[in-house]
């Protein structure tokens, strides 16, 4: 009668069923912290660039408004890496007669060597970019700082950061999280640059005010960002 | 109730206070399963089988080789193409849906009814089903285009915060069919313990032992074995009972909740639920007409299941034949200007070939079965229900591509023409159905036998001790 029944053998492969079951939740696991971990979306990159250059003293410190450099950010779609040109205003060096402009900020230092390279042969500084959107995403800065959407927003407290490190995600939730509610990210148009802004009332009623005041009702398109 | 007397003789016909034969010939209950067995246990497999295996094994060839062209291509290798961006792969998901539906329709619908004549043809027709959803389900996946983005099809969770459209009939129907393809799946496989027990049993190979072995789950056929089988059997057809009206309606939602005019109606639901049973009968006919030859169980699967077939087709043809009828009355009677152009233009414009072939084949032929001759004579029968099986592709095909090649805007109108890879697709997703039908047929038990013994007499001369003792 033996036969009549289920083989007995059967029974102890059950574990490895399990255990084939067991791999597969852990396969689905770890593909979810793959896709959820911040490497995968970069948070953290913080590339050594051709010239130590310090936010935290420039934008922190010394108080220089963002604008100062990035000056397309309130009408184009780009916030621009400035020309060297920029950073010659004030680091410029000894002029061909010997002579220095009125401003002239460790015009002799090694770091700064690039840039004066860089002045005489035309060639660019090769910066890099640390905030890369994928190029099937369109994004426009003068759309969100002229709106009351501040730089800190997306880039942290880029003042505080000897060198610039990506800290949000970027990502397409992390877009639509705003998109979908953006009174908790609004400010006054005019403190959008100053990352250190703190709200004096509630937020949700400035919030509430610049968007009524400003008539912000974002987008969720599709073609809003794919165009 | 009182012991059955059965009328012997020709079991299509209705005789008073008798009841058909379901099991011809002089079948005892050995003999049925030495007939159902004959084909998988065959040593010496008839050569047309191969010829047909071959066949269809060249097709799925064909079509695995036309979805790698697709996939390293690009859907452009189909004619879909502004405006009618819904070209054959939609129109071949419906026509295999719908085909899907005679399965749970004779294992559920009929089982709760308590319609006996079933058993004879249900298992074959579960099969069916869960083979035309297999070739239904490929068709939405590759459609996508980037099938490697599939799972999106599904609501998980993502980084993009982003769900599919739950207000979109294109969601309930993965759930549907998904549904649907699980239900029949367990059905067809719970129903089928009892007999791979039986193959289990009688398996002479070590191989055949226990791989029917492990399939048959330890069937000992103890009462408790059959009193927890029957509960399940039971309550699965339940469960399935809905899904025969809700999977199809649920596709017909796809159509009729946009508002193209040809596509938003309101009779779309029931129409499109009449037109699977039709199409899904008609299939079970044209797969069972050859297999009972082929397997010798023309005593099984015999003319009155055969004529109670056709019989629900001609209902259900009527059913969809009165609902062409009713669209065109509608268009007429709404008023609509736009929706009257909608079934003109079906009827007499650029696709009144396909409206014709589609009206001929689903409204004339079934008619044919009002005839007891055409009921009953296998070779015409087949002929009939495989027009109704192209008048059911071609009425896709018209609901289809005729609303969308006439866009709102004349400038965007077009007519639509299918590539070389359209066709080979379409021919090839009958090879694939084809080779998972001849597989069953080989490996499977084709017929459920401890279903069929149950609409048998018992038979005395064969255990003259055990005497029907019917309880008063």
């Amino acid at each position: 009668m033996s036969r009549f029944h289920f083989p007995a053998w059967i029974n102890p492969l059950l574990p490895a069923v399990a255990g084939f079951l067991g791999i597969g939740a852990l396969y689905y696991t770890g593909l979810f912290a793959y896709g959820v971990h911040p490497l995968t979306s970069d948070v953290g990159y913080r590339p050594e660039q051709p010239v130590p250059f310090s936010h935290a003293l420039h934008a922190g410190e010394l108080k220089m408004d963002c604008r100062y450099c990035h000056n397309t950010v309130e009408h184009a779609a780009k916030a621009a890496i400035p020309p060297v040109g920029t950073c010659l205003n004030c680091h410029q060096g000894v002029d061909k007669d010997g002579q220095s402009p009125t401003v002239a900020i460790h015009v002799n230092s090694n770091r700064l060597a690039p840039i004066r390279e860089s002045a005489v042969t035309g060639n660019s500084v090769l910066w890099r970019k640390v905030h890369d959107l994928p190029d099937y995403a369109y994004f426009n800065h003068s759309a969100h700082v002229t709106r009351g959407v501040s730089c800190v927003s997306c880039h942290g407290r880029v003042d505080r950061m000897e060198v610039v490190e990506q800290k949000a995600t970027l990502s397409m939730g992390f877009c639509l999280t705003c998109h979908r509610n953006p009174e908790p990210s609004l400010r006054p148009v005019d403190e959008v640059t100053n990352l250190a802004w703190e709200p004096s009332e509630g937020q949700e009623d400035i919030g509430a005010e610049v968007a009524a005041s400003l008539k912000i009702h974002p987008n969720e398109n599709c073609s809003t960002c794919h165009r | 109730m009182a012991s059955i007397s059965i009328n012997p003789g020709d079991n299509t016909l209705e005789t008073p206070g008798q009841r058909a034969a379901l099991v011809t010939g002089s079948n005892t209950y050995q003999s049925v399963t030495d007939k159902v067995c004959l084909l998988a246990e065959k040593p010496r497999i008839p050569p047309m089988y191969f010829v047909a295996l071959g066949i269809s094994v060249i097709w799925l060839i064909i079509l695995k080789f036309c979805i790698i062209y697709l996939l390293t291509t690009g859907v452009g290798v189909w004619g879909n193409m502004s405006p009618v961006f819904w070209g054959w792969p939609i129109v071949n998901f419906v026509f295999w849906v719908g085909i899907g539906h005679a399965g749970t329709l004779i294992s559920a619908i009929l089982f709760l009814f308590r319609q006996n004549w079933r058993t004879g043809i249900n298992r074959a027709a579960e099969a069916m089903t869960i083979f035309a959803v297999v070739c239904a389900g490929l068709f939405p996946g590759i459609h996508i285009g980037r099938v490697w983005f599939a799972y999106w099809l599904f609501p998980l969770p993502n980084t993009m915060l982003l769900w599919p459209q739950f207000r979109s009939p294109l969601l309930w129907d993965v759930f549907a069919v998904s549904t649907y393809a699980t239900v029949s799946l367990l059905f067809w496989y719970m129903g089928m313990i009892p007999d791979l027990a039986t193959f289990r049993d009688r398996a002479t190979s070590r191989v055949r032992q226990i791989v029917y072995g492990v399939l048959s789950l330890g069937w000992t056929g103890s009462a408790r074995n059959w009193s927890r089988y029957e509960k399940a059997y039971l309550l699965l057809a339940a469960l399935a009972t809905p899904l025969v009206l809700s999977v199809h309606t649920i596709v017909s939602f796809d159509f009729a909740v946009s508002q193209l005019p040809g596509w938003h109606t309101t009779i779309f639901p029931p129409y499109f639920v009449a037109g699977a049973v039709f199409s899904g009968f008609a299939m079970v006919a044209t797969l069972l007409v050859p297999a009972r030859v082929l397997c010798g169980l023309e005593e099984i699967i015999t003319i009155r299941h055969l004529e109670n077939m056709c019989k629900i087709m001609l209902a259900t043809g009527t059913i969809v034949g009165y609902a062409y009828a009713m669209e065109f009355f509608i268009a007429w009677y709404g008023g609509n200007p736009y929706e009257q152009f909608a079934f003109v233009n079906r009827a007499f414009g650029p696709y009144w070939w396909a409206y014709w072939t589609m009206v001929s084949c689903n409204v004339i032929s079934p008619q044919f079965f009002w005839i007891k001759w055409c009921r009953t004579t296998p070779w015409f029968m087949v002929i009939i229900c495989i027009f109704i099986n192209i008048g059911m592709w071609f009425e896709r095909f018209v609901i289809t591509v005729t609303s969308l090649s006439r866009d709102f805007l004349p400038s965007s109108w077009g007519y639509f023409k299918p590539t070389m890879i359209d066709v080979l697709m379409l021919i090839g997703s009958f090879g694939l159905f084809f080779t998972l039908f001849l597989l069953f047929c080989r490996l499977l038990p084709v017929v459920a036998m401890a279903e069929v013994k149950s609409v048998m007499p018992p038979h005395s001369d064969e255990e003259p001790e055990r005497v029907y003792n019917p309880v008063h």
